[in-house]
């Protein structure tokens, strides 16, 4: 498994997109903390702009990469290999790879503006803890989506309205509940409903782990109020290990059945 | 070597292998022939463990294959169609393979055979329909399998290279591998083969060497041999 993790590690590595991305962090690092020389600040920033770009990126290279390395499967599948080991081996070198270009692009700039004097850091390092688990929620969801569809448009946009669901839609048709149902208790179906969104999830996290009560909305207070702090974060990052674990189990799951 | 058991599979609604038995094992060229979709990539598929069948078994030298891979080390694998990872260079792709499948053993010699040499340093996307032929045949006969499946082994190979290939064949053949075919060039049945199968509609429809077809069938020649079970079959 490592070598096919190896080799969908660097191939994605050698990949243009893989340094567009990279120098896109970058860039975005230091502009942020040029602009605001606080690294506190930046980070809030940053949290909005990780919340949807690392689901967005991990989704779509998820999906372009099982289409584009189907014949590299196929070849392998004729081998010596176990078919799990394929799979994960991809899975988890495309992940690893997008992982590593947002710990790197956003890491170095952070690094040069005095991250490690700043009380920041452990701030910082949940920011970047939670990027890399959407990424690996995100690429995931995808693979699993990928393998479903063999119609590479019928994969790529369901793939997208995914992505689409749990970033945008999902927090629209929330809203449109809370003011339709106004009159009524609704706070144990906020969490409850939470729990199905790893993007909330993830942003009640930094949110608590910030201590910005201001930004955390509906949920976020509700989720505050039930758990409490600490309880809460133990509780969402447990979540999100679900959300990682559970697609993964379905890739494994789908591909062992799959024809090629 | 191979025991097949009323295998049965069916993509969608369209059943594809309905029930077939089929068992090699004597060392030799065995040729699979049969008319377009009448099964024969899917049955190679599902002795590869690449397709999943619906329904019966594959035994591989006494051992059942369903969710094994350790079997695959004993066979090298022809693909119809050389897709290969396009931005990769010939000499990776080659290294690449070495790398997840150690002890191929024939790798310069093959090189040379097809005359490849010039292309090593070339895209994988940017080769001819017959240069990735022949990289998909040195990837193939690089190793020292028992078994070796070769699926349309002859498209868009030019004659030198077809007699090269021919000849390879043969070679493996006196080593004492198992070699099954499929193809759709007769004279290179009539050439090379042991015996035959025949696959319609998913089933064998014959299974024994070519003058036995062409007795059963009245004909003197192997391709109005099939032509006949053919037409026999749309009628």
């Amino acid at each position: 498994m490592l070598k096919i993790l190896k080799y969908g590690f660097f191939d994605l590595m050698r990949s243009r997109w893989s340094y567009i991305y990279f120098l896109f962090y970058l860039s975005l690092g230091f502009i942020l903390l040029f602009l605001n020389q606080d690294v506190s600040k930046a980070v809030i920033t940053l949290l909005n702009i990780i919340l949807v770009l690392t689901p967005l990126i991990g989704t779509l290279f998820g999906v372009m990469y099982y289409y584009n390395s189907r014949e590299f499967t196929e070849l392998l599948l004729a081998q010596p290999i176990k078919r799990r080991n394929i799979f994960l081996g991809q899975y988890l070198g495309i992940a690893l790879s997008l992982s590593l270009s947002l710990v790197l692009g956003l890491g170095i700039p952070f690094l040069a503006y005095g991250l490690f004097q700043s009380s920041e850091i452990f701030n910082f390092f949940t920011l970047i803890l939670i990027g890399a688990m959407l990424t690996f929620i995100f690429v995931a969801l995808a693979f699993g989506l990928a393998l479903i569809f063999e119609d590479k448009i019928k994969g790529f946009g369901l793939a997208i309205l995914t992505w689409l669901l749990f970033a945008v839609i999902y927090d629209g048709l929330f809203l449109i509940l809370l003011l339709v149902f106004d009159d009524y208790p609704l706070d144990k179906f906020a969490l409850f409903a939470t729990v199905f969104n790893p993007i909330d999830l993830s942003r009640i996290l930094i949110l608590l782990k910030l201590d910005i009560s201001a930004l955390l909305g509906y949920t976020g207070a509700v989720f505050q109020n039930f758990f409490g702090t600490s309880l809460g974060k133990i509780f969402s990052i447990t979540l999100l290990s679900f959300w990682i674990v559970i697609p993964v189990l379905f890739i494994l799951y789908k591909s062992k059945r799959k024809d090629f | 070597m191979i025991v097949i058991k009323d295998l049965h599979k069916k993509f969608g609604k369209v059943k594809v292998l309905n029930g077939l038995n089929l068992s090699f094992e004597d060392k030799g060229i065995h040729t699979i022939l049969g008319p377009n979709g009448s099964g024969k990539t899917t049955l190679i598929k599902s002795i590869l463990g690449m397709v999943i069948p619906n329904q019966g078994s594959i035994e591989f030298n006494g051992k059942e294959i369903l969710g094994e891979w350790e079997y695959r080390n004993e066979i090298s694998y022809l693909p119809q169609i050389a897709y290969f990872p396009q931005n990769l260079k010939v000499k990776e792709l080659l290294q690449m393979i070495n790398d997840l499948r150690p002890g191929s053993k024939k790798e310069k010699e093959l090189i040379s055979l097809f005359q490849l040499e010039s292309y090593l340093d070339k895209k994988l996307g940017n080769l001819s329909g017959g240069t990735a032929q022949k990289v998909n045949l040195v990837i193939t006969f690089m190793f020292d399998s028992p078994l070796i499946i070769l699926d349309e082994p002859t498209v868009g190979l030019d004659p030198v290279a077809l007699i090269r290939l021919k000849q390879l064949i043969k070679e493996e053949k006196e080593n004492g591998k198992t070699i099954l075919i499929t193809t759709h060039i007769m004279s290179l049945v009539e050439e090379i083969s042991d015996d035959i199968v025949f696959i319609l509609e998913g089933k064998i429809y014959f299974k024994g060497t070519i003058d036995l077809l062409k007795k059963q069938t009245e004909q003197s020649n192997l391709e109005n041999a099939i032509a006949n079970i053919l037409e026999e079959s749309y009628a």
